[in-house]
């Protein structure tokens, strides 16, 4: 096995509001190798976002972060400040859920792309012209030289952002980050992006985390997934694994809320009640325990640890992991 | 609990509507001559992709957008007829609920009188018994009334504001309400609640719904009938046991292949990468899903098909219908 590609250990992000100190991400460790794919997966408001931003460094100004974020041999917490931009530029992408984020309104789709390219590959006009053209037909645009000239505003939401995809393969990243990249768009559109990116993920063997509330997006995607509840991942395991015996309450929860085809209509979803902790309260015991079925003695009184089940490569923060083994848990 | 007699007689009928945009000098066919019914206590679920037209049928529907030409029949009354004072009553009887929760409610006022506002609207002049009805349905939906009536919107979250917003369409009394993508915009934990509570409010007001999403396996949580959108028309309408067992219209099984389905064991098909719909500027001849589907001929570009029974209760239009 190759070394990590990238590392985030021990990162937490706290944000200073009015009502307190925000806990968006608690203390998070994750690795992730060149040519694999890692799914984020929790509800809105667990921390998703701000730990992509931990790791790309694009946190808000009053964001306080701790922890290290080591991507390819270098620290970006402690980098320079120019070292940073250059690298952000060249071997880090993002991709995000509303693509006019990165897509500029008021320039053309070829402007934007023949920008990024010229100043990331030092290709002159004509050839950067050219491998915009590749790009945007890599991405699955059909006629792509007439939409060079057209701006974000006349394409459909599936287009833009195929487009924002275009741009962020411009420059050959080694991470690509992508966050929530089709939670706007139809599950027709959804299903054709995620194959685009998982095809263009292979072929340039880069490294992808991608971001969702949605299991059933990373299910047949992502070789890892990693579940974050209220700034913290609480389970983490190869996707085969994680499927097959998942050892969270909160995971199987998350599971079980997503409709069925399966399921005949009118049978009540099995919805996670209520809402995650305020991350500006401190917590006693198991930030779940309020929403868990089988919360219990310990889960109010004590934080549960990251530890590890039985099979390699998976952890849980759980006093009653379900599903377990016989003899092992707690 | 009590079960809804299902009558006869549809609370809605929709009959061969036409719903038309101008763009400039082009048109954009939005709706282009579709015929539902929507019998009453019943759910009917409309699905299809962005843009082929089912904010545009809905809000039609409700007279927001007058149609082209067809009807709209609502218990048995020609709402595409009415005007004035006669429409105004009936529309208390349907409301609207939208997509996106948060940008549906007015940022400035409070949650009690948003609440109230189509109280107000529909001439209840009692103080007191707005403020009754107000905090009954907000008890209804799930939140606590003494702690959000006096609240501005931007204190809550995306799924309050929904049960917010399905308050105020409940808070009339209505007997059929439109839901638009009223999930769409919410996490997989609030989907599910939000999908339950409307559930719970339909079986306690004895609602009768038309229900709009994109997704099939949401749809299909609340449905006792599908219709399935594409580019302006119907390409079918069933049960929703028999539609999603046995689609018939290629494109309805186009639509379920697209679900991501949560088990890492089942691959996701390569097969529905066939591109995004045409323009509703210029719709294809004949069948208008041609273009993206992979049995189409001759004939499907030079005649339209009809909704036709292919199965007891199911109806596509196509002309070679999956078997
Ligand atoms: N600029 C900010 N200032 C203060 N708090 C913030 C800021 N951005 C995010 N937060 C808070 O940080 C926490 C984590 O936010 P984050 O956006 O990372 O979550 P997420 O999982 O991506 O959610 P969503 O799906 O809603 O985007 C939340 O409690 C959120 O309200
Ligand atoms: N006010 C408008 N002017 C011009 N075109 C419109 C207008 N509203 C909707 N359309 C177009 O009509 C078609 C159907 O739109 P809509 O009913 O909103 O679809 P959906 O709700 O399924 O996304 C789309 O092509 C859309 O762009
Ligand atoms: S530690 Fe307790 S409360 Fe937390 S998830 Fe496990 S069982 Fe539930
Ligand atoms: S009519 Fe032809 S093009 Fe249309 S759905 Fe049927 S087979 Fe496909
Ligand atoms: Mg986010
Ligand atoms: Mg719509």
């Amino acid at each position: 096995m190759s070394a990590p590609l990238l590392t985030i250990a021990d990162v937490a992000v706290e944000l200073p509001t009015p009502r307190g100190n925000l806990r968006a991400v608690d203390h998070v460790d994750l690795s992730l190798e060149a040519g694999r794919t890692l799914g984020i997966v929790g509800e809105s408001g667990c921390g998703k976002t701000m730990l992509s931003r931990a790791i790309l460094q694009l946190l808000p100004k009053k964001a306080k972060l701790s922890g290290r974020v080591m991507f390819d041999g270098q620290d970006l917490v402690r980098l320079a400040p120019e070292s940073l931009r250059r690298l952000r530029a060249r071997d880090l992408a993002v991709v995000f859920q509303d693509p006019m984020t990165s897509l500029n309104p008021v320039l053309t789709i070829g402007t934007q792309l023949m920008e990024t390219i010229q100043e990331h590959l030092e290709l002159d006009a004509p050839a950067a012209r050219k491998r915009s053209i590749e790009l945007l037909a890599a991405v699955g645009i059909p006629a792509p030289e007439q939409r060079l000239a057209q701006y974000p505003h006349q394409c459909s939401g599936g287009m833009r952002q195929r487009i924002a995809i275009a741009i962020a393969l411009s420059c050959e990243p080694k991470l690509l980050i992508a966050d929530e990249p089709t939670t706007a768009l139809d599950v027709t559109i959804q299903a054709q992006i995620l194959d685009l990116l998982a095809r263009e993920q292979r072929r340039r063997h880069m490294a992808m985390i991608i971001i969702t509330h949605d299991l059933g997006v990373v299910a047949g995607r992502a070789d890892e997934v990693a579940v974050m509840y209220a700034g913290r991942v609480v389970e983490r395991a190869p996707t085969q694994a994680l499927f097959k015996r998942m050892h969270m309450p909160y995971t199987e929860a998350l599971l079980a809320a997503i409709p069925k085809l399966e399921t005949a209509p009118h049978t009540p979803l099995p919805a996670i009640s209520g809402r995650p902790p305020d991350p500006t309260r401190p917590l006693k015991g198991c930030s779940f325990a309020q929403r868990c079925r089988y919360a219990a003695g310990r889960c109010h009184e004590a934080k549960p640890e990251l530890k590890s089940a039985e099979m390699p490569g998976h952890l849980y923060a759980c006093f009653h992991p379900i599903q377990m083994a016989e003899g092992i848990g707690a | 609990m009590m079960q809804l007699a299902v009558q006869n007689e549809p609370l809605l009928n929709v009959d061969n509507l036409v719903v038309e945009y101008g763009l400039g000098n082009k048109t954009v066919h939005a709706v282009s001559g579709v015929s539902l019914h929507v019998a009453r206590g019943e759910t009917l679920g409309l699905v299809g992709e962005s843009g082929c037209g089912k904010s545009t049928l809905g809000r039609a529907v409700l007279q927001l957008r007058r149609a082209k030409s067809g009807r709209v029949l609502f218990d048995g009354e020609d709402l595409s007829a009415m005007e004035g004072e006669a429409l105004r009553k009936m529309r208390r009887r349907v409301q609207l609920i939208f997509q996106d929760p948060i940008a549906s409610l007015n940022p400035r006022r409070r949650i009690g009188d948003i609440v109230a506002e189509p109280l107000i609207i529909a001439g209840v002049k009692d103080a007191a018994e707005r403020k009754r009805r107000v905090h009954d349905v907000l008890s209804a939906v799930g939140l606590d009334p003494d702690l959000v009536a006096g609240r501005l919107p931007h204190e809550f979250s995306g799924g309050q504001c929904q049960r917010i917003c399905i308050a105020r369409s409940l808070v009339l009394n209505p007997e059929f309400i439109v839901c638009d993508e009223p999930v769409s915009a919410l996490d997989v934990s609030i989907r599910a609640q939000i999908l339950n509570l409307l559930e719970e409010m339909k079986a306690r007001f004895g609602l009768t719904l038309l229900f709009i999403a994109h997704d099939l396996a949401v749809v299909k949580a609340v449905s006792d009938r599908v219709a399935v959108m594409y580019l302006g028309r119907l390409c079918e309408v069933g049960r929703s046991e028999q539609l999603f067992a046995k689609p018939a219209h290629p494109y309805t099984g186009l639509l379920l292949e697209a679900i991501p389905v949560p088990d890492p064991d089942v691959r996701p098909a390569e097969s529905v990468a066939i591109g995004e719909p045409p323009s509703p500027i210029a719709p294809p001849s004949g069948c208008r899903f041609r273009t993206r589907c992979p049995r189409a001929d001759q004939r499907c570009s030079a005649e339209i098909p009809e909704l036709r029974e292919v199965a007891p209760g199911q109806f596509a239009a196509c002309h070679h219908p999956l078997a």
